[in-house]
Parts: structure tokens; C-alpha cells; sequence
């Protein structure tokens, strides 16, 4: 007896435009020609989509991209918040929305532009701070990578993981983005020796460690089970989701609670692993979102492939490399090495696992792992082959 | 340099007696005034009791180093003109829970990018100064003999 949403939905179009810097399109223009793209993947007409979720950060409303696109009547349309951490919880909405009947056919998706330095919000930081940033930005202690830096330190401190380890996460991605001729570092291959003496930006964080900018769109096109079983591709069906937003929890600046290391991934784990009828020793392929290395170990132990403090080693021995690691991680390059748009890239990466066509393709990925953002409020859906 | 850094809105009500305590030259942390229970950073509400009473209780001022990074470029312009610098996490020692972030400098009114951040250990021994910048009086730490 299917309980929930569990399989009843599924992906069944992507689309996604190119990946890159300077792209010369808005980000609406890019995320009609995405949805454009995901919807004659799915051979689904514009017309037919009664549904629509996407990030708050999209500069632009839906009924832009509504009137644009041609969709139809909306009966559902949803945005979900915290960067990078919405990713995964705009596919889930979207899976919920068609699982209740509140739409039948729904479009999620990212478009963002972010290759320009100065598009970066703390650069524009303003000078008088009324929110949780004033608690940190007065020391100096401003970009992203400067949080989760502290939160690196300890977690090394705590663990005795080393950079080797973060140097692991960088140079397994760069490995994967090599196979991906979309990826936009696949033809710049780096060795440890690069990695050890790339600039610091934040210490214990390298240049390295960080991800990529990029600008692009990326859409899918979240269906029924019944239907999607007629479309033209194999169904990605949505077997289970669950957003994380832990007791406490200050969003990136997490410093202040009793157990700082414990984010966000564990809550969206507990929840999503009970939901689910597989555990994470039935996962073929995972995408964890991966905005700086460190998240990846913290990934690793809130969803559950190893305990806590053992997300460094697990790495070691390519661990977490195609084809041969116990777990193969972000197999398009992810956001440190294929393209950083909110996570989105991950979604996408993990249907084509199920489809069988990532160009580091896992042998039998018949259940396949996306996660969101780690330090941020987030979301996870595990997609399998069989519903 | 010092206009261009980034500071508290001092009228912000729920943050304002903390920044109000620094500029005499004192370090408080928000606590219910219902129920005691300790809170870092300071919120409307109490979340063991749902109080919205609050009293500004004095810290020691001296806390021990949980964690800390040291910045390099890109970053804002006033803030690439100090770098390399350090910022700090420190835990108070009435009350390990509660955390401020701050800056390690060897005098009060010392550059953030002054002490050598290889010297910097996690546990280490600091207490609080306060630095001047406008209008706003930094909670900033320096070492302290255990």
C-alpha cells in the first residue's frame, strides 16, 4: 500500500540551457527556454502545466514566466526559500501538488546569474544591519565562505579530517566534470598538488573548495505515475522528500546552537529515510549539494552513509569517485566543477542516473539520492527506477 | 576606511540593549526574564517559555576560542584593506552554549589582521575589549593568561 506521495509522481522532462559566464539573456528568457527545453524533453504541452515551483530568489514573478512560456490555468504555484537550500524542495512541492490533485502537471526550476562579481549580495552588502548579519559582518566575517569556513575549522578540530579530505571532494568532482562536455571546468583538470597550492579565500577554504558562478536555467517536469509511464522517457519517480529546518537553526550563520555540525541534513534525513522504503545502503549514486567541500563529509554523515566524524575517511581511496567508490558523488562535476546554479544541476544529474544517460553513468543506479543545500534550511528527494 | 565598515543598526529593537551595554563598555547576553534561560543571538521571544520578558544579564567577558577563520580577498574594499585577518568564535565561560563571533587583536584598538594567525588555537584563553567604529562600540577579544 503506497503510502503519502511515495511514487507517485515522477520527473519526466529536463531542460536546461547552456552553463556559463556572461550569459547575454535574462534570467527570465533563460528560464523559459529551460522550461521550453524540459517540456518537449517530456513531449508534455505548455498548455497542459496547471503547476509551478521555484526559488523566492528568482528575480522575476511565475506569471512572467507563465504568460511567456503559455502554460495554462495555475492551480498550484509554490516558492520555497534559503538559496541553495530550495532546490530539492521545489521538485518535492511540485510532487506533493500533483500527488494531492492540486495540479496535475507542474514545472519547477532555477535560473540564476551569478558569473558577474559584483551580482554577489555581499558585495552589496548594506552598511546598517538589522538582521542575523549583524552578528557576524561587523568582525569581518561577510561572503559565504567565511561561515562556513568557521564551521570547518571546528568540524576538522572535532574529527581530525584534514584538507587532503576536502581535497578528495574537489578533485573527485573536477574527475567527473571531465566526462561531461557541458560541465564548465571539464577541460581543466586539477591534481592534488593544484589543489594544496591554489589561494586561500578563507582558512581552512582554498579557492578550491568553493564552487563554481555560473549563469544558466535549469527546469523539470513533475507528473503522475500514471502518466509518466506513457512519455518517452524512463520515469525518475519521486519515492521520497522532506525539508529540513532543525530546532534553532540560524540559516549559514549556525554557530549558536548546542551541536553545530548537526545541520540541517540530518532533519530532512530522519524525515525522508522514514518516508522511504530504502536506506541509504540502497543508494546507487548521490548528488549532495556541494556550494564548498566541506559539506560534502557533513552530507555524507546527516543522510546517513557513515557516523559522524567518518565523513573525511569515507572520501579517502576514492570513496566517493565513478565508477568504483562505495558511493559515487555529484557524477556531472556538481556545483564545484560543473556549474553552480542553486543546486539545480544536482536534480537534473540525478534523474539522468535513473534514465541511464549521465555521462558517468552508475551501473544499475536504480535508486539515486539529490540533496540541497547543507547549512541552510533544506530539502532532499530520493528518485528511484521501479515504483 | 572605518565608514565604510559594516555595523548594526543600534535601533534594531530586539538587538539594541546589547549594542546599548557595549557602548558603556560592557558585555551582556539576553536572558528571559521569565524563566533565566540564556539566549545568543537575541530574539523577541523565548523559546523554553515563550516569555517576551528580557533582562541583559553582565557576561564575564572571558571565553575560550571555538573556532575561527582568517579572510583574504576578494571581500569588501574596507574590509581587503585589513586582510589577511582573523575572525573569532568565542565561548563564554559562565555559559559554553552561548557564542559570539568576534575578532582575536593584541590591544583594543589593534588592527583585526595583527595577531599572527598561525598562533591561533582553538581553546585558547581570550577576554573582551571594545573598539570604537562611528557610532557602534565591537566586542573584540584578546589573550588572556588561563
Amino acid at each position: 500500500m503506497s503510502t503519502g506521495i511515495k511514487n507517485r509522481t515522477a520527473v519526466v522532462g529536463i531542460g536546461q540551457t547552456e552553463l556559463g559566464k556572461g550569459l547575454p539573456e535574462s534570467e527570465l528568457t533563460l528560464a523559459c527556454r529551460a522550461i521550453s527545453l524540459a517540456l518537449d524533453d517530456a513531449g508534455i504541452a505548455a498548455s497542459e502545466v496547471d503547476g509551478l515551483a521555484s526559488y523566492t530568489l528568482e528575480p522575476f514573478r511565475e506569471v512572467e514566466v507563465a504568460r511567456s512560456v503559455g502554460l495554462g490555468d495555475i492551480t498550484f504555484f509554490s516558492q520555497v526559500g534559503y538559496g541553495g537550500g530550495a532546490g530539492c524542495g521545489v521538485v518535492g512541492q511540485a510532487a506533493m501538488a500533483v500527488a494531492t490533485g492540486q495540479c496535475t502537471t507542474a514545472v519547477a526550476w532555477r535560473a540564476r546569474k551569478r558569473s558577474s562579481a559584483a551580482s554577489r549580495p555581499w558585495a552589496q552588502a548594506a552598511a546598517r544591519l538589522t538582521d542575523s548579519h549583524q552578528w557576524t559582518r561587523p568582525f569581518g566575517v561577510i561572503r559565504p565562505v567565511d561561515e562556513i569556513a568557521m564551521l570547518t575549522r571546528r568540524y576538522l578540530h572535532e574529527y581530525g579530517a584534514t584538507r587532503d579530505h576536502l581535497a578528495n571532494v574537489a578533485l573527485a568532482f573536477r574527475a567527473h566534470a571531465a566526462r561531461n562536455p557541458l560541465a564548465t571546468m571539464g577541460h581543466k583538470p586539477m591534481t592534488r598538488d593544484d589543489y594544496m597550492a591554489a589561494r586561500w579565500i578563507s582558512e581552512p577554504l582554498c579557492l578550491f573548495d568553493n564552487c563554481l558562478e555560473t549563469d544558466g536555467a535549469l527546469a523539470v517536469v513533475i507528473t503522475s505515475a500514471e502518466r509518466a509511464r506513457d512519455l518517452r522517457h524512463p520515469p525518475a519517480y519521486v519515492h521520497a522528500f522532506a525539508q529540513g529546518l532543525p530546532a534553532q537553526h540560524q540559516t549559514m550563520t549556525n554557530f549558536f546552537t548546542d551541536d553545530p555540525l548537526r545541520g540541517p541534513a540530518w532533519t530532512a534525513a530522519r524525515r525522508m529515510w522514514g518516508l522511504s522504503d530504502v536506506t541509504p545502503a540502497d543508494v546507487k549514486v548521490a548528488q549532495l549539494y556541494d556550494a564548498f567541500s566541506p559539506l560534502i563529509l557533513l552530507s555524507l554523515e546527516g543522510y546517513g552513509f557513515c557516523e559522524r566524524g567518518e565523513g573525511g575517511p569515507f572520501t579517502d581511496d576514492g570513496g566517493i569517485e565513478w565508477p568504483n567508490g562505495r558511493l559515487p558523488v555529484n557524477t556531472s562535476g556538481g556545483g564545484m566543477s560543473e556549474a553552480y546554479v542553486h543546486g539545480f544541476n544536482l536534480v537534473l544529474e540525478g534523474v539522468r542516473q535513473i534514465r541511464g544517460t549521465s555521462t558517468a553513468q552508475v551501473e544499475g543506479a536504480d535508486v539515486s539520492l539529490v540533496t540541497s543545500g547543507e547549512g541552510v534550511p533544506t530539502s532532499a528527494i530520493v528518485f528511484v527506477k521501479e515504483a | 576606511m572605518e565608514t565604510a565598515w559594516l555595523l548594526p543598526d543600534l535601533a534594531d529593537e530586539t538587538a539594541a540593549g546589547f549594542w546599548a551595554a557595549c557602548a558603556e563598555g560592557r558585555l551582556v547576553v539576553q536572558t528571559c526574564g521569565d524563566c533565566g534561560a540564556r539566549r545568543m543571538p537575541p530574539r523577541p521571544m523565548c523559546p523554553h517559555c515563550r516569555s517576551t520578558a528580557v533582562v541583559w544579564e553582565e557576561s564575564s567577558g572571558r571565553g575560550r576560542i571555538w573556532s575561527f577563520i582568517v579572510a583574504h580577498p576578494p571581500l569588501l574594499p574596507a574590509f581587503a584593506a585589513e586582510a589577511p585577518y582573523n575572525a573569532v568564535i568565542v565561548e563564554l565561560e559562565e555559559d559554553p552554549a552561548i557564542r559570539l563571533v568576534g575578532n582575536l587583536v593584541a590591544t583594543a584598538d589593534g588592527a583585526i589582521g595583527e595577531v599572527d594567525p598561525a598562533t591561533i588555537t582553538i581553546g585558547e584563553p581570550v577576554e573582551v575589549v571594545f573598539h570604537r567604529i562611528d557610532d557602534v562600540s565591537l566586542p573584540r577579544w584578546t589573550r588572556r593568561a588561563d
